[in-house]
């Protein structure tokens, strides 16, 4: 038994280890190229070269070049800086927020819980990008306007999930047993309450990186996101559309990007669900 | 010489309501979980509470610490009446009082490690200066006879006996001079049980430590309580010195438990009549006596009308209609 336990994690079999740790070296191998970036990409993602535009992809470029005569593998590499910031500040906002006011509302219940969930049934009978849009729209473009867009829709489902995992929780014994101790409102429900109902809105939190990847490109590739030339794979798929006939490597390549760091975003959030026995 | 209550539980009754199909509040229904209870424990008393489940008892004892709204009567701890919620009151009451629970996992978080459990205590309360709280730790846990070094272990590589431990220690940080026990060894091993009762036991005596033992294993009860009150649908039906009740009970009630405790003896046989059924809900209790429906001697008398007064004898009462020897709430010498 302590022979077992004394083993380091990542020797220990346990249910859906092998998607973890796919998803893991994805993302581990995404986000070394996005910090080796300056090392790895062979030209400077915004120098236009004007004797080479739309080549296809060759040595001296593997994925190509575009409209610009960029090099695209180049961008790619250094948008994943760009879309990493995007899934990791994106989720951490709405996370932070949800996760205190679920539970807050959960614990106090009441005139509390009632007001905070008519908040969130307003916010959730909007369809999510057209309110993320919206908001964006009222603020102005750029990064800034969508991590606010996001910290005022997202935190809705985190709210909901982590209020119903307090509603479970707040009758075990070892609540009671705080309160019978003495302890304040604030230490029961941040030390006791919620690092108990903290795990699957963990696991929420790697899927919705997918959503909010994908709700990030999209709002780059409507212009309301992530401003030229920055690179940034949404940005890339937009300016690419006009030449999929000519030069399919401008939106394949930056798809692909997306798609791979989506996948490996999924196989995390699978991988800890199956572990922590997490049903979504 | 007789020393003044600790805890005085007077006319205490704890309603649950429950949502009725109507809006506004129609149609709602109250059960009365605890109804009209009175109690009083003196330091280093241990009170044994018995009954049925359903029968209210660890309702009591949360009310008792304030953790359930009483919906009458009072608590006075300490000459302090509690009950009221002033919350200066209540703060003295945390501190010098603690709860132990039936499930020892669930009465431990999860997530801390042993240690963390019962430093908390000691921070929240302030009981010993920073520097010292792992000596304390390392104290409480010997006490309760555990090995420091699993302190570091979460309740999930503890045994059931061990996490139990882990939680009478924790209610001692809090130095209190009142324990309530909900079922705190209903479900471990015999064994281990043993060895909790003894814990208490032993606890009881160095520390004059008020008790309250809620259970529904009545050799427990016996062994280690001074006194023991017996509940049946929120009501005290009979209480006195164990001894005693265990000898002679008065209630035909408590007479069915006791008949009931398993004998280790093969040769034994069980009485004849032993309890049937199921209390009735506590939603329609039965007029009269509401423990005729299952009563082996239950008459005409029982079945209608007020539930019975109450009947007292030296440091004994109990609730039943059919003893005619002693007359209602008069008390009488008995040898």
């Amino acid at each position: 038994m302590t022979a077992i336990a004394a083993r380091p994690l990542y020797l220990r079999r346990f249910p859906g280890r092998t998607t973890l740790v796919v998803g893991l070296t994805v993302v581990g191998l995404m986000l070394l190229a996005a910090l080796a970036a300056p090392l790895i990409a062979p030209y400077d993602p915004v120098f236009q070269d004007g004797t080479a535009r739309l080549v296809a992809p060759s040595a001296a470029h593997p994925f190509g070049t575009d409209n610009f005569g960029r090099d695209v593998f180049s961008r790619v590499i250094w948008a994943a800086r760009v879309d990493l910031q995007i899934a990791f500040l994106g989720v951490v906002f709405p996370l932070v927020i949800g996760t205190t006011i679920g539970t807050v509302a959960g614990y106090f219940g009441g005139v509390v819980d009632a007001v905070f969930m008519r908040i969130v049934d307003v916010v959730l009978a909007f369809p999510y990008l057209v309110l993320i849009i919206a908001i964006i729209a009222i603020l102005g473009p750029g990064l800034k306007s969508f991590y606010i867009a996001l910290a005022l829709v997202g935190w809705v489902s985190y709210a909901r999930l982590i209020r119903s995992q307090i509603l479970i929780l707040k009758s075990a014994d070892f609540v009671l047993a705080a309160r019978s101790l003495g302890y304040s409102h604030s230490r029961i429900m941040f030390r006791h309450l919620l690092p108990n109902a903290l795990i699957s809105s963990i696991v929420f939190a790697m899927s919705d990186m997918v959503l909010v990847l994908l709700g990030g490109a999209s709002i780059s590739f409507l212009g309301l996101g992530v401003q030229p030339p920055t690179a940034e794979w949404g940005i890339m798929v937009a300016e690419g559309q006009g030449f999929i006939t000519q030069a399919l490597w401008m939106t394949m390549f930056p798809g692909l990007a997306i798609l791979l760091l989506s996948f490996g975003f999924s196989l995390i959030a699978d991988g800890l669900g199956e572990w922590l026995g997490v049903k979504e | 010489m007789k020393k003044p209550a600790l805890l005085v539980v007077d006319d205490l009754s704890v309603e649950f309501t429950q949502r009725g199909g109507a809006p506004f509040g129609l149609g709602r229904r109250s059960l009365a979980a605890v109804n009209h209870v009175t109690l009083e424990l003196r330091a280093g008393e241990a009170l044994g509470i018995v009954g049925e489940s359903g029968s209210g008892k660890s309702t009591l004892g949360r009310a008792i610490l304030g953790l359930e709204r009483a919906s009458g009567g009072a608590v006075t701890f300490d000459g302090m009446r509690v009950s009221g919620g002033a919350r200066a009151d209540m703060e003295r009451l945390r501190r010098e009082t603690a709860m132990v629970f039936q499930d020892p996992y669930g009465a431990l978080n999860p997530r801390m490690t042993a240690a963390q459990a019962i430093a908390e205590v000691l921070v929240v309360h302030r009981k010993v200066p920073t520097a010292d709280i792992p000596a304390r730790v390392d104290e409480l846990l010997t006490l309760v006879g555990l090995r420091p070094e699993l302190g570091a272990r979460r309740p999930a590589s503890l045994s059931g006996g061990q996490c139990q431990r882990v939680g009478v220690a924790r209610a001692l940080a809090v130095d209190p001079r009142l324990i309530i026990a909900d079922e705190c060894v209903a479900a471990l091993d015999v064994s281990i049980q043993g060895q909790i009762i003894n814990l208490f036991m032993e606890l009881r005596e160095s520390m004059e430590l008020g008790l309250i033992f809620i259970a529904h294993d009545l050799a427990i009860v016996r062994r280690l309580c001074d006194r023991v009150a017996v509940m049946y649908l929120g009501r005290i039906v009979e209480e006195g010195p164990t001894e005693d009740v265990f000898r002679s009970p008065r209630h035909p009630y408590t007479a069915s438990l006791i008949s009931a405790i398993p004998e280790i003896d093969p040769d034994m046989v069980l009485a004849p009549h032993l309890l049937a059924g199921d209390p009735p809900s506590p939603m329609r209790l039965p007029e009269g006596c509401t423990f005729h429906p299952r009563c082996p001697k239950a008459q005409d008398i029982c079945r209608s009308g007020q539930p019975p007064s109450e009947r007292r004898s030296t440091g004994r009462r109990w609730t039943c209609i059919l003893d005619t020897k002693t007359p209602a709430n008069e008390p009488m010498e008995v040898s």
